[in-house]
């Protein structure tokens, strides 16, 4: 052996390189041999077989859509049906004049120019072999005259399908919400291959936020066509498996009764059953039909929907901004007993106003002459601005947002409903991010009573109404309450999701305000005092009056004078029976004056109809 | 035969372009975009979208061709290891259907087991370049696990079929470099004997698709559909082709695919044997020139590397051309500027321009 160092040699290195690399010239040939023998065999040899094959034999996957889940009340009423429907469809494909033929077709049956536009612009986007519906929603008289003469119309065909129905219609849909045909944009997010046969996809309310639960899987069906497509027999089926039926937690006689009150009030119901966090009543008023949606709404109904002032496709209840007004006193009232700021004995004298030291202004109370000596019960009770300007002065802005956040303001609920606001809890961080400025003391006094900045949905003063129900316990709300497997009929309870209980001091403090919120309908000097005149049971509720506009120092405005456009928006916030809370309720009636004469009555009607029902199913049962 | 040195060149060389291969490129691209246009139902955005890739590519290989290889050779490992930290990040983070195969960072998303695709041979050529040739067993080794370390981390995205394309580039490296014969041998008959251990540890869509392979018509409706349906694209297009945008199969959506993977049985249907002769003259191009450069090429690392990316891109073609023609199992590989799709033209054609930059960086030209 060698002890001298290797050295590299370039000769043989080189040499063996090439000897490689015609190796892999060698290897290459062949390989491409293989691959032009293996095309001659196909394409020569086996031509005619292939050709045939091509002509003759073709096997079609053809997707079937699965059935969608319904959508129930808790109360058992359909809410979101699947019916038979008709549509006239058009594979345009070796239509020799497709316009003149559409133009024939006009004369036997109703297109409007709005289903012919549509019509026209899925003919553009999609290819000469799709299917595209020219007219959907058929009456049978419509199906019979077609069928009559339909040699007269190759391509054109009538299927029938199942399509949405809401049976409630307007009643519900802020809530179900309403399904629609896919566009552009959702087809990007949504499995193309289950989506296959789907046509319709939820566009708002319970059928968006639970797509994923009613929709199902879809089903395939490989099929045997002949050249021109036609199914000449079925080979091999997997069946769809249709959606999961949905029991919405919703009560519907609570719901219509919810609408009666409303009436022809714009506004918001929203009640909720503090245990579980189910929602009982959703009620956005006014409402749209959302049956309208399924098919495509026209052109026409629309505009006048979206341009209509009292905004019927807003839904309030989710998405309304309010300011709470007095409604968050109970809560500030909770914050002072929480951080030794108040007991509930303290006194404080209310002349009508109150003012900063150093600073002129007069922050006034709505009793423009005075509460006189006001302690905690009476402040809520009756209201007293002065004792939360008071009480916000002593708090101070950093306090008071970091305890409401525990109810739930400025964030949204977390309700299975797409599209929820966050609202908007002011706070001097927040100040600072969004407007560039400081914050001024006066502002801490004005958000004390729930006005100024300070924005949420009734849906979330709900939430905070449960929270007291609840004395702390914070139920995420949902709307769904059960699903169920169509084949098994197995019920799958919706989770309650629990969020960090609201921890007090002193367990003692909600009953202090509770009582306070008693007093309001049940107290002799109560603001919704004839809310609660015989009532059978007790409960506790809190009035609220949003300003629209600010009233000049030394003017009383009478709210008659006002027009009604620009009259307060009436708030109530309570809940039932006061020991054993079964419901708990937000009302916003927009534009009604004050929360006591306006929205205090509905939270009634609503309260006998539900514990009145409860009561009786109890007793039956029982 | 007369040797001259590397300043008297003609225009080409100085920009660094390589004539033979940059008119290769072009053939196959303008192939890719009309066949294209046919598979995507006649889809203009497409097409438009799809040469704009190309340009990016083109774009890519001309400004790789005008580093020095020596520069390529530095990089390499520092590529490499940036690519295993994707890898790993992959591994970790990364997003796909049920695979862990995409990394998303800011609005890029991308597969960076495509980098590994050039990163590895040039590693392993770069670890090779200054040993003497042929390799001894221990340098051997070393060699091996550089390449078998990202080939495991892709293999369990799992993309087995990126897997054994990256780890065959630097293998292929290896082979250049000249290891016995006897050496490979043993190699293969170690790996016939892991085969059943691979296919154990392989997913069930995996081994589905390799049964497929055997017995196609024993699947119908799955996987075997695929290539029931290919084949009879392939097949009915004849010797000429049923011409340009009337194919059938993949017209009337018989065909899966057909943009991407299977845009070949496109091709062969629309344009026949005939046709498909003339586009592997055109990949033969490129393929010939590519170990011509290879043989040309003056150090270890220029021919090795050029010799392994020629092998590699054969090897994607074969892989595709074979998967269409029903001899090779389904796996997801892209038919060289020619499928659908971003990302491999932007690797094979960044491929190309190393192969440029080795064949015009050269320090003397040999003229016979």
């Amino acid at each position: 052996m060698s002890l001298l160092p290797e050295l590299k040699e370039p000769e043989r290195e080189s040499r063996l390189f090439l000897s490689r690399i015609w190796f892999s010239v060698a290897a290459m040939f062949l390989g491409m041999l293989v691959i032009v023998g293996r095309l001659a065999e196909l394409q020569i040899v086996n031509h005619e077989h292939y050709t045939t094959l091509s002509q003759e034999n073709r096997l079609k996957v053809v997707p079937i859509p699965p059935t969608r889940g319904l959508i129930y009340s808790r109360d058992g009423v359909l809410l979101a049906d699947n019916r038979p429907s008709f549509s006239l469809e058009v594979v345009p494909e070796g239509i020799k004049n497709l316009e003149d033929r559409v133009a024939a077709l006009r004369k036997l049956v109703r297109i409007d120019d709005d289903e012919l536009d549509r019509f026209h612009d899925e003919l553009k986007q999609k290819r000469r072999f799709d299917t595209v519906p020219l007219k959907t929603g058929l009456t049978e008289e419509e199906v019979a005259i077609f069928s009559e003469r339909r040699h007269l119309f190759p391509g054109f065909s009538i299927v029938g399908h199942l399509s949405r129905y809401y049976p409630l219609g307007e009643q519900t849909a802020h809530l179900v919400g309403y399904v629609g045909r896919i566009s552009e944009e959702e087809l990007k997010s949504i499995d193309p291959g289950n989506y296959a046969a789907t046509t319709h996809i939820g566009k708002d309310g319970v059928e968006k936020s639970w797509e994923g639960v009613l929709h199902g899987e879809v089903g395939y069906q490989h099929v045997e066509v002949n050249a021109q497509g036609r199914v000449l027999r079925v080979v091999e089926r997997k069946p769809p498996v249709q959606g999961s039926d949905i029991y919405l937690s919703l009560d519907t006689t609570l719901q219509k009764i919810a609408i009666e009150a409303l009436g022809e009030e714009k506004g918001a119901i929203v009640a909720i059953e503090p245990g579980s966090g189910g929602v009982l009543a959703f009620v956005s008023n006014p409402s749209y039909d959302p049956n309208e949606f399924v098919n495509g709404i026209s052109r026409a109904l629309y505009s006048s929907l979206r341009d209509s002032p009292s905004r019927p496709l807003y839904n309030r209840a989710l998405q309304g901004q309010y300011p709470p007004g007095s409604t968050i006193k109970p809560m500030m009232a909770l914050a002072g007993l929480d951080y030794g700021t108040r007991t509930p004995s303290d006194h404080v004298f209310c002349p009508g106003w109150f003012a900063l030291p150093g600073d002129e202004h007069h922050y006034r109370c709505w009793l423009k002459w005075g509460h006189g000596t006001v302690d905690l019960t009476r402040s809520i009770a009756e209201s007293c601005d002065v004792y939360y300007y008071s009480l916000a002065k002593d708090l101070g802005i950093d306090r008071m947002s970091s305890f409401l956040a525990k109810f739930g303001l400025g964030r949204a609920t977390g309700v299975d409903l797409p599209g929820e606001p966050n609202g908007l809890l002011p706070s001097r961080e927040w100040k600072r991010r969004t407007r560039k400025l400081p914050w001024f003391p006066g502002e801490t006094l004005i958000n004390g009573i729930g006005q100024g900045f300070m924005l949420a949905s009734p849906l979330q003063l709900a939430h905070a109404a449960a929270i007291i129900a609840n004395r702390g316990m914070v139920v995420v709300p949902h709307v769904v309450g059960q699903i169920e497997d169509p084949l098994t009929h197995t019920a799958t309870q919706a989770g309650v999701y629990e969020r960090e209980k609201v921890q007090l001091r002193s367990p003692q403090f909600w009953n202090d305000v509770i009582n306070g919120m008693v007093e309001v309908v049940h107290g002799k000097t109560g603001t919704a005092r004839k809310s609660g005149e015989g009532a059978a049971y007790r409960f506790a509720g809190k009035t609220g009056t949003a300003q629209l506009f600010g009233i000049a120092q030394d003017k009383t405005v009478k709210n008659e004078d006002v027009q009604k456009a620009l009259r307060d928006h009436a708030l109530f916030i309570s809940f039932a029976p006061v020991d054993d809370p079964q419901i708990a309720v937000a009302i916003i009636v927009e534009n009604g004056g004050s929360g006591s004469g306006t929205a205090a009555p509905i939270a009634r009607k609503l309260f006998d109809h539900y514990l009145g029902a409860k009561a009786a199913n109890g007793n039956s049962s029982g | 035969m007369a040797i001259r040195p590397a300043e008297e060149r003609d225009l080409f060389s100085r920009l660094h372009i390589d004539a033979p291969l940059v008119g290769g490129v072009l053939v196959l691209c303008s192939l890719g975009l009309v066949v294209l246009y046919s598979a995507s139902d006649e889809t203009r955005e497409v097409v438009i979208n799809q040469a704009l890739r190309m340009l990016l590519g083109m774009g890519c290989m001309i400004a790789v061709a005008q580093l020095n290889p020596s520069r390529l050779a530095r990089w390499a490992p520092m590529f490499y290891l940036a690519g295993m930290a994707l890898l790993v990040a992959c591994f970790l983070f990364g997003t796909g259907r049920g695979a862990h195969r995409w990394l998303t960072i800011g609005p890029v998303r991308f597969q960076p087991s495509e980098i590994m695709k050039i990163a590895v041979p040039l590693t392993v050529a770069w670890f090779l370049s200054d040993k003497i040739l042929p390799p001894r067993l221990p340098i051997t080794l070393v060699a091996l696990g550089i390449i078998l370390v990202p080939g495991a981390f892709i293999a369990e995205q799992p993309d087995l079929g990126t897997a054994i394309l990256v780890m065959a580039a630097g293998v292929y490296a290896i082979f250049f470099s000249g290891v016995s014969w006897k050496l490979i041998g043993a190699a293969g008959a170690l790996g016939v004997c892991a085969a059943p251990l691979v296919w154990f540890t392989m997913h069930d869509y995996q081994r589905q698709r390799i049964i497929t392979l055997f017995d196609p018509t024993q699947d119908p409706l799955g996987t075997g559909y695929h290539i029931i349906q290919a084949m009879i694209a392939v097949g009915s297009g004849g010797a000429y082709g049923k011409g340009w945008l009337n194919g059938t199969q993949s017209h009337l959506e018989f065909l899966p695919e057909h943009a991407t993977d299977f845009i070949f049985a496109v091709y062969c249907e629309e344009f026949g044997f005939v046709g498909v002769l003339i586009m592997l003259a055109a990949y033969s191009l490129v393929l010939a020139r590519g170990l011509q450069i290879a043989a040309m090429a003056q150090d270890s690392f220029g021919r090795l590397v050029a010799a392994s990316l020629t092998l590699t891109l054969f090897t994607y073609i074969f892989v595709n051309m074979g998967m269409v023609i029903g001899q090779l199992p389904v796996v997801g590989v892209p038919l060289p500027m020619v499928s659908y799709g971003g990302t491999s033209l932007v690797t094979i054609l960044t491929g190309l321009g190393i192969l440029m930059s080795i064949q015009t960086h050269r320090r003397f030209i040999v003229e016979s």
